[in-house]
């Protein structure tokens, strides 16, 4: 059973992800590490993921895009700003235009990951940091809004203990 | 995608606003209960006008009203700004939740490969 907690803090417009896996922190970083384990996870449900560039070394950056139901095709970037392997990944994630590249003037979110060792496995630990409102918007435009109404339902079946239900 | 300059210093505004850690303080409180700057002051080791600003700030970035009540100015979390600021986190919480379930799937099926 995968545990998932997570706390959201408006007045700091952040959100924490707690998730423990029954894998090593070497098996857990590995989904992060080989774009082709990322893209299996890191798309809005419907929105499948490729990774065509995927430097996972500080200062490296991704691009990716996303496959919408509808044909849409958003794209976005990572940069990696801090990388501590298998314990800590910092990373900023924003939107790219239509060829792929950071939309300027689009501040992206900032990222911070830690794998702890726990004796279930790993304990993962994600937090999100925006900027803004707006930003939260712009990137929830990615595809993220309508894919999230879709899973909703599947989250539910789930019944993963969150401190805010999942039903809508 | 079109950022028009007035979206662009609303964000500048909300950013600026949250920047700073008494400010956050300061918008926790009033989201928690109406206080009025007076009571606010009383919380923190600096004047009544370094208050105020603080709060004048949170006011621009519409994160908190102020409205004159008698001799006190009440102060509280701006509705509107602060709803669409945890539907969108919700919709990221609920984002998160999938991405960490469909990790364990991965991790899942590849214990059954070596089994």
């Amino acid at each position: 059973m995968t545990l998932i907690n997570t706390t959201k803090e408006v007045e700091n417009l952040r959100l924490t992800m707690v998730a423990e896996f029954d894998a090593s922190p070497e098996r857990v970083w590995q989904v992060w590490e080989d774009p082709r384990k990322l893209e299996r996870w890191w798309g809005p449900p419907m929105y499948p993921a490729t990774f065509s560039r995927h430097d996972f070394v500080v200062g490296g950056e991704s691009r990716y895009s996303m496959m919408g139901p509808g044909g849409e095709n958003p794209h976005g970037w990572w940069r990696i700003d801090a990388i501590d392997r298998p314990h800590r990944i910092e990373f900023a994630n924003g939107l790219a235009g239509d060829d792929g590249e950071p939309v300027p003037g689009v501040e992206p979110m900032g990222g911070v990951v830690t794998f702890e060792a726990v004796d279930a496995g790993t304990r993962m630990i994600a937090v999100t940091h925006f900027v803004s409102v707006d930003q939260m918007e712009l990137m929830l435009g990615m595809g993220m809004e309508e894919g999230m109404s879709q899973a909703i339902g599947q989250i539910d079946q789930l019944l993963y203990p969150t401190t805010q239900g999942a039903s809508v | 995608m079109v950022v028009d300059a007035e979206v662009e210093d609303e964000r500048d505004r909300i950013f600026h606003a949250l920047a700073d850690a008494t400010r956050r303080d300061i918008l926790l409180r009033a989201i928690q209960q109406e206080q009025s700057v007076s009571s606010l002051a009383r919380c923190y080791e600096m004047s009544f006008a370094a208050v105020q600003k603080h709060v004048a700030v949170l006011e621009r970035a519409t994160l908190i009203t102020k409205e004159r009540c008698g001799r006190e100015q009440i102060v509280r979390g701006h509705e509107p700004t602060l709803h669409k600021a945890t539907a969108l986190l919700e919709a990221f919480e609920q984002l998160w939740i999938h991405r960490a379930n469909q990790i364990a799937a991965i991790l899942g099926g590849e214990k059954g490969d070596l089994k």
